[in-house]
Order: C-alpha cells, then sequence, then structure tokens
C-alpha cells in the first residue's frame, strides 16, 4: 500500500503537456496549486477552489477534471494536459481557439483555458455534438463576461469546419 | 480554502483498503471520485486524519448484471456508467437522471457509489436507488453486507454505514416489463442540485414517485389506482408531508409547487412508456 504521510512533502513525476517533469508535495496540496506553484504554470486558473466554476479544469489522462477537486498525489505517474497543449510549438493557437477569438469566446480570458481543455475533450468523445449537447457541457464552467453565445458559435464552427475536413 | 494535512493512502487490493479502515476507522476517509468530499475538505467541513484512495482499484472498476439488477463497482465513475451501453435498456431511469448528475466535468471523476455515500439530499443517484428499491453492498474485514436503500440512507448527508465498512457496490434493479420510468428536475444550472427531482414508475394500477431535493432525504410514495382525476390532490398531500423548509436556494412554497408541477408529469410520463 502506498503511504504518503502528512506534513511531508513527496517527489512525485508526471507527463506534462508532453514533457516529464517533477516536483515535490505534500499529500493536502491540490493538482491546481502544484501546477502553478510547484511548476510555475500559471495558465491554470484557479477560481471558487470548490469544483464550481471549471476554471482550473486540466486534462488528467485525456479526461477533463477539476484540478482543484484532484490531489496532485493523485496525478503522480500520469498524463496532465493544460491549454499549453493546445497550442502548437511555436505558440500558434488551434482551430478551436482561433474560433474563439473570431466569435468572441472570451473577454476577460479566466474562464478560457478550462474551457477549451473541456471542449477538446467533449470533441474527442462526440465529434457531432448538437447545440443542446454542447450549452449542457459548457453548463461545467462559469463565465461572468460573453454570456456563452460566442462560445457555442465557436465550437459549433469548429465542429463543422473539423467533419469537413475529415471527409477525404 | 485548503484541506487540512492528511495522510495518503493508495491500497492495492480491497483487502488492504479494509484493513486501513479497520486501523483508522472514523479518522479515514474513502476517496473515490472526490467530487463532494475534496470541496468539503476545501471548505474544512471534513477534516480527515487519513485519506483512503479507492479511485484507481481495479476490481471495484465494473458494472455487472446479475439478478435482474445492474451492480456497480466502487471505483465506477459517472461517465463510465453513463457510457454504459445498455444503460437506456436496462435501467431506463437512470438514463433519463445521469445527465443532471453533476457535468460532464465531475462526472469523468465522480463515481456512482461516492454519489450513493454522500447522500445529499438533492442529488439524483439516492432518488433513482430508493425509487428503484436498490441496495448497497459493504464490505469490512468482518465481513459483507447489503443493506436496501431505504435502511441504508438514514437522513441528509448519513448513512448507515459503519466506521469500518467500505461501500463496494451499489445494487440497481433492471426495468421491469410493462412498466414506464420518468425523471424531471428543476436546478438553477444545469448539472447543479436539484431544488426538487423526482422519479416515477408507473406499472399497471401502480404509480410510484421518489421526490428528492425536499425532504432531508429521497422520499417515495406509492399508491394503487391512482386515475388522472386524483393526481393532483395525491400530490398535494405528499408534497405538504414532506415538509420542505426555505433556503437560499428556494422557498417551501416554490419547493411544493415544483413538487406538484414536475411530479405530475413525470408520472404522465412515465404513463405513456409503461403502455
Amino acid at each position: 500500500m502506498l503511504e504518503l504521510k502528512e506534513g511531508q512533502r513527496h517527489l512525485i513525476s508526471m507527463t506534462l503537456d508532453g514533457q516529464e517533469v517533477r516536483g515535490s508535495t505534500e499529500p493536502r496540496m491540490l493538482l491546481s496549486d502544484f501546477l502553478r506553484q510547484e511548476l510555475g504554470r500559471s495558465e491554470v486558473h484557479v477560481g471558487c477552489e470548490h469544483g464550481v466554476c471549471g476554471a482550473c479544469t486540466v486534462l488528467l489522462d485525456g479526461k477533463p477534471v477539476r484540478s482543484c477537486l484532484t490531489f496532485a498525489v493523485q496525478a503522480a505517474g500520469r498524463r496532465v494536459d493544460t491549454v499549453r497543449s493546445l497550442t502548437d510549438k511555436d505558440g500558434k493557437l488551434n482551430d478551436l481557439q482561433n474560433a474563439f477569438r473570431k466569435h468572441h469566446g472570451l473577454q476577460c480570458g479566466y474562464c478560457t483555458p478550462g474551457i477549451l481543455l473541456s471542449t477538446e475533450a467533449f470533441l474527442s468523445e462526440n465529434a457531432k455534438p448538437s447545440e443542446q449537447e454542447v450549452r449542457e457541457m459548457l453548463s461545467g464552467h462559469i463565465c461572468r463576461c460573453t454570456g456563452y453565445v460566442g462560445m457555442v458559435d465557436a465550437i459549433l464552427e469548429t465542429v463543422q469546419k473539423r467533419a469537413s475536413a475529415a471527409v477525404p | 480554502m485548503k484541506p487540512k494535512s492528511f495522510t495518503y493512502l493508495r491500497p492495492a487490493s480491497v483487502d488492504e483498503a479494509l484493513q486501513a479502515l479497520a486501523r483508522w476507522r472514523e479518522d479515514a476517509r474513502i476517496l473515490a471520485g472526490g467530487q463532494s468530499l475534496v470541496a468539503m475538505m476545501n471548505f474544512r467541513l471534513i477534516e480527515a486524519q487519513v485519506l483512503i484512495d479507492v479511485s484507481d482499484l481495479a476490481p471495484l472498476a465494473y458494472i455487472r448484471e446479475s439478478n435482474r439488477e445492474i451492480e456497480v463497482g466502487a471505483s465506477t465513475t459517472q461517465a463510465q456508467f453513463m457510457r454504459w451501453p445498455k444503460l437506456a435498456e436496462q435501467a431506463p431511469l437512470l438514463s433519463a437522471a445521469m445527465p443532471h448528475v453533476g457535468h460532464y466535468q465531475t462526472r469523468s471523476r465522480g463515481t456512482v457509489c461516492g454519489s450513493i455515500a454522500h447522500s445529499d439530499p438533492s442529488s439524483e443517484l439516492p432518488l433513482c436507488l430508493a425509487t428503484l428499491g436498490g441496495s448497497v453492498v459493504m464490505t469490512s474485514s468482518r465481513g459483507t453486507r447489503v443493506l436496501s436503500c431505504s435502511d441504508f440512507q438514514t437522513g441528509m448527508l448519513t448513512t448507515a454505514r459503519l466506521p469500518d465498512e467500505l461501500i463496494t457496490a451499489v445494487r440497481f434493479p433492471t426495468r421491469k416489463s410493462g412498466t414506464g420510468y420518468a425523471f424531471a428536475e428543476m436546478a438553477q444550472r444545469h448539472g447543479d442540485f436539484a431544488i426538487c427531482a423526482v422519479a416515477a414508475m408507473v406499472s399497471g394500477n401502480t404509480t410510484r414517485l421518489g421526490v428528492g431535493g425536499v425532504a432531508e432525504k429521497p422520499t417515495v410514495r406509492e399508491w394503487s389506482g391512482l386515475d388522472d382525476s386524483g393526481i393532483d390532490e395525491a400530490l398535494n398531500d405528499f408534497a405538504w408531508d414532506l415538509g420542505g423548509t426555505d433556503d437560499h436556494h428556494a422557498t417551501a412554497v416554490y419547493r411544493r409547487g415544483l413538487m406538484r408541477h414536475l411530479g405530475r408529469q413525470a408520472i404522465e410520463d412515465a404513463r405513456k412508456c409503461s403502455s
């Protein structure tokens, strides 16, 4: 049985955006705090810290998770992806990010990294969602700027473009 | 908004988990999906000395059909359950309720058993379990026992689980032929806690309605020979008997109103499916 004692720091490693990283953490440290404070990954935004707002969403082995409701030790040895994983190595935005920009799917941008990651995971499971399904998926995030309409447009446009690009 | 210090245990087997529970008892908490537990730890509503993480315990990640029941293991996530290909055919009520259980993002970690263990009065899975008349399987180093859901959930966030017991599985009865099922809910935002949720089962002249979010635990009432003209009065009596209270989400008056409205809607929908 793995036992990590309270109050002590333990060295853990994970694959973060495709790179092996290491850091030390107490069992009580949230994954969101580990990514931000130990690894300096401030693109992981922390909003409510109790799983309601969705700002801190990251992908854990490809699945969207609230990093404020996950302990860093639970991600040890696993794959974690942040919004950085969506851009290419030169920092060029992907099609979904560009669609958000085009349709004003963001204003202050605080909720955006989480929403982009949720959306990518969602589209990988359901490549042709209905508008209702997109809205239900977005209900797991809180955005106080946009009113979501631009996001829905951006996601539906991306769905359409990806579908037509997939046709041989 | 950070949890108090705790020791983290990740057992490699169910036996190891039970040994840890036998040793730590009340000082330990089981961590499955953590979608309620960790939020409450962040708020320090819960302080645990030891967390026993069963989220990756492979022997508990299963969905099985046997004896006209669906058994769901303790580490099966809500997302895995929702994607189970036979869900709509074998458990239409659960199939209708699952999209309301949290959000897409929380279902990827939240577990079916965890929701039952947490026993929030407004959550959908305990409501479905109560309406269907399911049961909960609990194991300790002393042995295994199976409790009916009515004996299991004792009140708001409280259950009959003993400190050394692990909820290893939950059992839902499968669809009965000639029975119609329906689910309806009102929440502030899709996926949020229900202000009022109802689950209906109609078979022949028997009508059963479970209500969540109003009383301190899901409450089920059954009528026989309930005809169309009697529904409103029956629902009105049921609504008053539940004794809902005011909170910052809704008043008791509003909850009773919702119950009458959603109750009628669900019973009518279930009737249509039963014929």
